[in-house]
């Protein structure tokens, strides 16, 4: 099986540890993972912004550079989200990382070592539009050390999305704020989650603070 | 209109206004997801209740046409509104022609929409509305902001100091049976003198001209059978083909709006029954708008909305903002859906922008209106009408950025170069760092550690 990663434009120039905790996994399973370094951008910001034209023509693209592959994974359930609306051809072999490691691999236990107080927020996008059910929170059980605790209100939106943030930044922080007490109620060390566009808001709203409590991708979780 | 943003701040500065909200949202939320959660084929409901309103839409020439003439064979009469000037004029000359100077109102979101209580003020007709919470809103002189609990953002005390103002004398107590009990014996005695009743319509039966209203507190069933004159204003949209199409939407409105298994008072009638209710009635069948929305594809699923509000009680913006944000009658994500369609986009061009298009509202939509897709066409709209905007510019070089590996590239080192000590985005997006900390660009991207590891 040829897999194929796609790291996201804000994996690649923000969270660089998040794809490269996903090889590590990855190869740790003993497949090889390639990178095709002509990718950029699945199109999301633009399609979301009311840019179609633009999403299209990179939705495009990304078919191109990633069509030989068998499995194209990513560590985004939003970007994952996105392909398979504008590119519905390559839906069936696009994946979210734990949905690949769950449903595509059948795999639960990838031998990780984590020991600490975690809680797990399902993005919107990985609940209502990816949909990848449970499998983050069945790896994260699976996890040896790692004390799961639940997230009040799990589902409920961090406020983010996209240039909501911008353009209803009053809004979007009122989000946050209530985001951020429900996870400082679990007393959890960590917060992790699938998506680092959530994380990139719940991490700036929980270091504003001062809180001591950490945002984490499931992949960096799962590689240690 | 204000724009979203702004009108927003309103709320989310006032700390009562949004305990009020949030207390009244959360508490409907739960009881819509326990009693919707014993129904064990609500999908297919669901499922059925966006056929039929899928349909309906297909075939509306043909059902408005069935409908009219069912209701005149009833003995009704049956008058077409293009737009909301047309509809408030047949409103007004009935009320004229008999000598009505009070006109009791059932509550409804279509008449709102058309301000047909300023219209008839303006005639020389005092409506009174009869729900209480609009009741109370009319008293005060302000507006709803919620489809289903008007006043959501009051609390009783509030409400006590406020008929102290106005209807009741004191002393007076802010229990909730008390202020009931307020507003009982002063509707009571507008029940029992007007003329003439003014109500809308959850539902109107194409096959038998039937019209259906749905509430909570017996005042619609007062208004619709104790005035001799009853006038009825219908948006086009809320008709169903057969009568049995209702078994449907009387099963998926309650649970999604009031969170009840069954609401207390639905009332149906057909035309004028000799010696029972309303010896003469009329329908008014709106447009106002409606058709331009069903002539776009993406967009007119809108017009499959029964008001039921789940969507409104669920959105994370809604429960922050409240519902006069959204400047319309129609508020929180339908109303940032239908608001756009029914003004056109030019004349509300945040609200589609107002929704992180997390989806909890498409999840409970009880017709299943895919509201983020419509979200997403309509900022396509917005875009489009919009012109040479600067973030068309800035979406133009970012997309040429992001259309080479190389250029790519050169935005990556460009964007670590410009990144300041301080830490603030520039511009336009500076809002963001006011109230998060941005987290500092990585010593290297992936890509170049990809390629030091790997040497590709």
């Amino acid at each position: 099986m040829r897999v194929g990663l796609f790291v996201t434009c804000l994996g690649d120039t923000l969270f660089p540890e998040a794809p490269q905790a996903v090889v590590r996994v990855l190869e740790r399973l003993g497949h090889d993972v390639e990178f095709p370094t002509e990718q950029t951008c699945c199109g999301q910001l633009h399609g979301n912004s009311g840019y179609r034209d633009e999403a299209f023509k990179l939705a495009e693209r990304f078919e191109r550079i990633f069509e030989g592959f068998d499995a194209i994974v990513s560590p985004s359930s939003s970007c994952v989200g996105m392909i398979r609306e504008y590119r519905p051809t390559l839906a069936p072999r696009v994946f979210e990382f734990s949905e690949f490691l769950v449903s595509r691999l059948g795999v639960v236990d990838v031998d990780a070592h984590f020991r600490h107080r975690v809680t797990y927020h399902p993005t919107c996008h990985s609940l209502r539009v990816a949909k990848v059910g449970d499998a983050p929170l069945r790896l994260l059980r699976a996890v040896r050390g790692l004390e799961l605790v639940e997230l009040p209100h799990a589902t409920e939106c961090c406020g983010f999305g996209g240039t909501f943030a911008v353009k209803n930044a009053e809004t979007s922080t009122a989000m946050l704020a209530a985001k951020c007490s429900a996870i400082l109620s679990t007393g959890a060390q960590v917060c992790t989650a699938v998506d680092n566009s959530c994380l990139l808001q719940i991490s700036g709203g929980l270091a504003r603070g001062r809180s001591g409590v950490r945002t984490m991708h499931l992949a960096e979780i799962l590689a240690s | 209109m204000t724009s979203f943003p702004d009108a927003a701040r309103v709320t989310l500065g006032d700390a009562q206004l949004r305990r009020n909200l949030g207390n009244a949202t959360s508490t409907i939320r739960d009881k819509r997801a326990r009693v919707v959660a014993e129904v064990p084929d609500w999908e297919q409901l669901r499922n059925a209740g966006r056929a039929i309103k899928s349909d309906v839409m297909h075939r509306l020439d043909e059902y408005l046409i069935q409908f009219e003439s069912a209701v005149q064979e009833a003995g009704g009469h049956v008058h077409w509104a293009c737009d909301a000037a047309e509809a408030n004029a047949v409103v007004l000359d009935v009320a004229r022609a008999h000598g009505a100077t009070e006109v009791v109102k059932v509550k409804s979101l279509t008449t709102d929409e058309i301000e047909l209580n300023d219209a008839l003020e303006a005639g020389g007709v005092r409506a009174i509305e009869t729900d209480f919470a609009e009741l109370i809103l009319q008293l005060d002189g302000d507006w709803s902001s919620h489809i289903l609990v008007p006043a959501i953002h009051r609390n009783r005390t509030e409400i006590r100091d406020l008929f102290l103002r106005t209807i009741a004398a004191p002393p007076l107590s802010d229990n909730p049976s008390a202020l009931a009990e307020v507003a009982r014996v002063y509707l009571r005695e507008k029940f029992l003198t007007a003329k003439v009743g003014v109500s809308g319509a959850n539902f109107a039966v194409a096959e038998t001209g039937t019209v259906v209203v749905v509430e909570s507190e017996g005042n619609g069933r007062m208004c619709t059978t104790l005035p001799p004159v009853l006038v009825t204003v219908v948006g086009i949209e809320k008709l169903v083909p057969t009568f049995t199409d209702l078994e449907v939407f009387l099963q998926l409105l309650p649970r999604s709006s009031t969170g009840e298994r069954m609401n207390p008072y639905t009332s149906l009638w057909t035309g004028v029954t000799d010696g029972d209710g309303p010896q003469e009635f009329h329908v008014v069948l709106l447009d106002n708008g409606r058709t331009r929305v069903l002539s776009d594809e993406v967009g007119r699923q809108a017009l499959h909305c029964i008001r039921c509000s789940a969507c409104l009680n669920v959105c994370p913006v809604y429960s922050r903002t409240g519902g006069h944000a959204y400047g319309s009658v129609y508020p929180g994500p339908i109303g940032a859906i239908l608001t756009p369609q029914l003004l056109g986009v030019e004349n509300a061009k945040t609200l589609p922008y107002a929704s992180t298009l997390c989806g909890a509202c498409y999840e409970v939509c009880p017709v299943k209106i895919d509201i983020p897709a419509v979200l997403l066409h309509l900022r396509a709209e917005v875009v489009k009408a919009a012109g040479g905007t600067p973030e068309r510019a800035v979406m133009r070089m970012v997309a040429r950025a992001f259309g080479g590996a190389g250029r790519y590239g050169i935005a990556q080192r460009l964007a670590r170069l410009l990144q300041g000590p301080a830490r603030r985005l520039p511009g336009p997006v500076a809002t963001w760092t006011q109230t998060r900390k941005l987290k500092p660009l990585p010593k290297e991207t992936f890509r170049q550690w990809w390629s030091r590891e790997r040497g590709a």
